[in-house]
């Protein structure tokens, strides 16, 4: 069955698995994902930190420093080319031309010594060939979509100058201005203001269904998920746990991690005062490889067959967990 | 709780700080953090304080504890005015209320042990002999549910959760009344900021304490306020009990705010209507004249750049200041 409604799948990753040589040991970091991202479609990456959610989409892009990181395996199929095989010089004309990326902090993602003008028409002189002048007004173009003001007397202008809120917004611009068919979004709102991320996340989702390009939209809030993604795969330890459409994860919650997480959240619109449920324990540190379910150790349905570690199946329509417990039936998972 | 009785009275609280410049370092403005603020904390309640980054919450909250010397105003706590206090007398009262910090990695010394961070109130107060400190340095881990037996560990030893909770057992070393608790839990996991949550909350019954409880999400200042105040650009906005501020907000910057956050619930998410606020906030140091939130408020008319609007209840202790409302 096609998960993707019918519509063509653009990205496909295949068991991904990508380590990290520290002195400390290997961090197992990323341990066998597989997902696909459909034309046009929103897909949100959920999970806490050192779950594996960046590594996983910075493998996919070849972005990871390697030596300490490592891509044990896996393939990235785009276009039916395996970005993991590119060489450096071809996952260059991938990269911020066919897939853009913005990041959490947009300060250090920014040069500061460089005028905004130059470094989002650096992408266009690079992967579109762009003059310079061409380049410019198309620069102009981009900080308009994008909402700056007074987007000609800006291009002048450096990082500093822009306000945090502002300076993601040039991120934005950078990422799309050689029309990718992807963006990925790697926390692009965590370190904004909520009313900051109102603004962005309008932005993105406008720009999106304008320019019908597919969003991988990476975060730990399962709020932000909830309002623009439509399909979600959360992350723990390394391993995707549960993946579905986005309703059906909220309303339909198989994990109990994801219903854990969900259950501990304080909600904004409910006003009973309730103890909120926590999750005992701690995330794992992944200096081992987790032998049978990662979650086991901190959750409260943990049975026998935990000690194995359950495989991702899919159990509904286009719903898939990694449980051999049946939460919602309260028995054993049928596998 | 409103019949309980005021145990900070925080009234015309106003904080500046000086710009310097120049080899002479003199002042050439003034960053205006906190600018004439009015509300009261009552004993045994949580008052939340909400505002985005900037709006001069945090420095509410060191002020009131005289970590900062105020411009001018008064903090009135259990009777005494702290601005008055010095020396001797202002360090007494500090045993009687505590802070504990955003960041759990930075505010614990890491060359000291577990053991020296929770103790060293103690001995700073003088209250105790050796014996006596380490009973009750154990007696308050195991307060905050960590194993006494960690005490001679450092705190790289532990996690973001377990070293907030260090924290937690510092600030109660002394017995306080009154915690102001800076954004506790927003360097943490989701699935460790519950844990810290019930603690305090189970603490606050235990102890009969009373928390100012400073942050930036609203979902969670909603679950563990009794009353919120919402601060923008260094003056409160609006103040109400948690449900009538949540069910009710008059004011059109809690309007927006409360608006802007987003709800784990994509069947809610779907029908939510935003109010997207334009730009970005000014700077403090050249505040909008009159109202504060005019340059980015969808309702200002002219009134709103000429006056400031009166901070009044507007009935049942729901205060605002807004000339529209």
């Amino acid at each position: 069955m096609n998960p993707n409604n019918g519509h063509q799948t653009l990205l496909k990753v295949e068991d991904l698995v990508t380590r990290f040589n520290t002195p400390e040991g290997t961090v197992f970091a990323v341990n066998g994902v597989s997902f696909t991202l459909a034309e046009g479609e929103t897909l949100g990456v959920v999970g806490e930190s050192g779950c594996g959610k960046s590594v996983t989409m910075l493998s996919v892009l070849q972005l990871i420093q390697r030596p300490p990181g490592e891509i044990v395996r896996g393939k990235a199929l785009f276009h039916e080319q395996d970005l993991l095989a590119l060489t450096n010089d071809e996952i260059r004309h991938v990269r911020g031309a066919q897939i853009g990326m913005i990041f959490q902090d947009p300060m250090t993602s920014l040069n500061p010594v460089l005028t905004i003008g130059k470094q989002v028409s650096e992408p266009l002189m690079l992967h579109l060939g762009m003059s310079k002048k061409d380049a410019e007004e198309r620069v102009v173009e981009l900080l308009r979509l994008v909402g700056i003001p007074e987007a000609e007397k800006r291009l002048a202008q450096y990082p500093h100058q822009f306000s945090g809120g502002m300076r993601q917004r040039v991120m934005i611009a950078m990422a799309l201005a050689c029309n990718p068919q992807i963006l990925i979004a790697d926390e692009p709102t965590t370190a904004l203001d909520v009313t900051i991320q109102a603004q962005i996340i309008e932005l993105v989702k406008k720009i999106r269904d304008e320019l019908g390009m597919a969003v991988i939209w990476i975060t730990h809030d399962l709020g932000v998920v909830a309002g623009m993604a439509q399909r979600v795969i959360v992350m723990y330890a390394g391993y995707i746990i549960e993946e579905a459409p986005v309703k059906e994860l909220y309303s339909n919650t198989t994990h109990p991690y994801t219903l854990g997480l969900l259950n501990s959240l304080p909600r904004l619109d409910r006003g009973e005062r309730k103890r909120l449920t926590d999750i005992p324990g701690l995330p794992p540190l992944l200096l081992e490889q987790p032998v049978g379910c990662p979650f086991q150790p901190r959750c409260k349905y943990a049975f026998e067959p935990c000690k194995e570690n359950p495989p991702l199946v899919e159990i509904g329509v286009n719903h898939k967990t990694a449980c051999w417990w049946d939460v919602q039936g309260g028995g054993p998972r049928n596998v | 709780m409103s019949e309980n009785k005021v145990i900070v009275k925080v009234d015309k609280l106003v904080k500046y700080f000086p710009i310097m410049a120049g080899v002479f370092q003199r002042t050439v403005g003034q960053v205006r953090a906190v600018d004439g603020i009015s509300f009261d904390v009552r004993e045994g309640e949580t008052f939340g304080l909400v505002g985005e980054s900037g709006c001069g919450k945090t420095t509410v909250g060191r002020t009131i504890l005289q970590l900062y010397r105020p411009t001018s105003g008064s903090v009135i706590f259990e009777g005494t005015d702290l601005v008055t206090l010095k020396g001797e007398n202002l360090r007494r009262m500090r045993t009687k209320m505590q802070m504990i910090f955003q960041d759990p990695y930075a505010s614990l010394n890491p060359r000291m042990t577990i053991r020296q961070i929770v103790g060293e109130p103690l001995i700073v107060h003088e209250i105790g002999k050796n014996k006596e400190i380490d009973d009750r340095v154990d007696q308050l881990l195991d307060l905050v549910r960590l194993n006494p037996g960690f005490a001679s560990r450092y705190p790289h030893e532990f996690s973001g959760g377990q070293r907030q909770r260090i924290g937690v057992a510092r600030a109660l070393a002394l017995n306080p009344d009154f915690i102001v608790c800076d954004e506790p839990i927003s360097a943490l996991d989701v699935s460790i900021q519950a844990q810290v949550i019930n603690l305090m909350e189970d603490l606050q019954v235990k102890l009969g304490l009373t928390y100012l409880y400073i942050a930036h999400d609203l979902s969670m200042v909603r679950h563990i306020s009794d009353r919120v105040g919402v601060m923008y650009l260094g003056i409160m906005a609006e103040a109400a009990s948690r449900d009538e501020l949540y069910e009710h907000p008059l004011h059109p910057y809690t309007q927006a705010l409360l608006s802007a956050v987003p709800v784990p619930d994509p069947f809610v998410e779907e029908k939510r209507k935003r109010i997207i606020l334009e730009g970005d906030v000014p700077s403090p140091v050249n505040p909008p004249s009159g109202c504060r939130f005019r340059t980015r408020c969808p309702l200002a008319e002219k009134i709103c750049a000429e006056a400031i609007p009166e901070w009044r209840d507007v009935g049942s202790d729901h205060w605002v200041a807004c000339h529209m409302v």
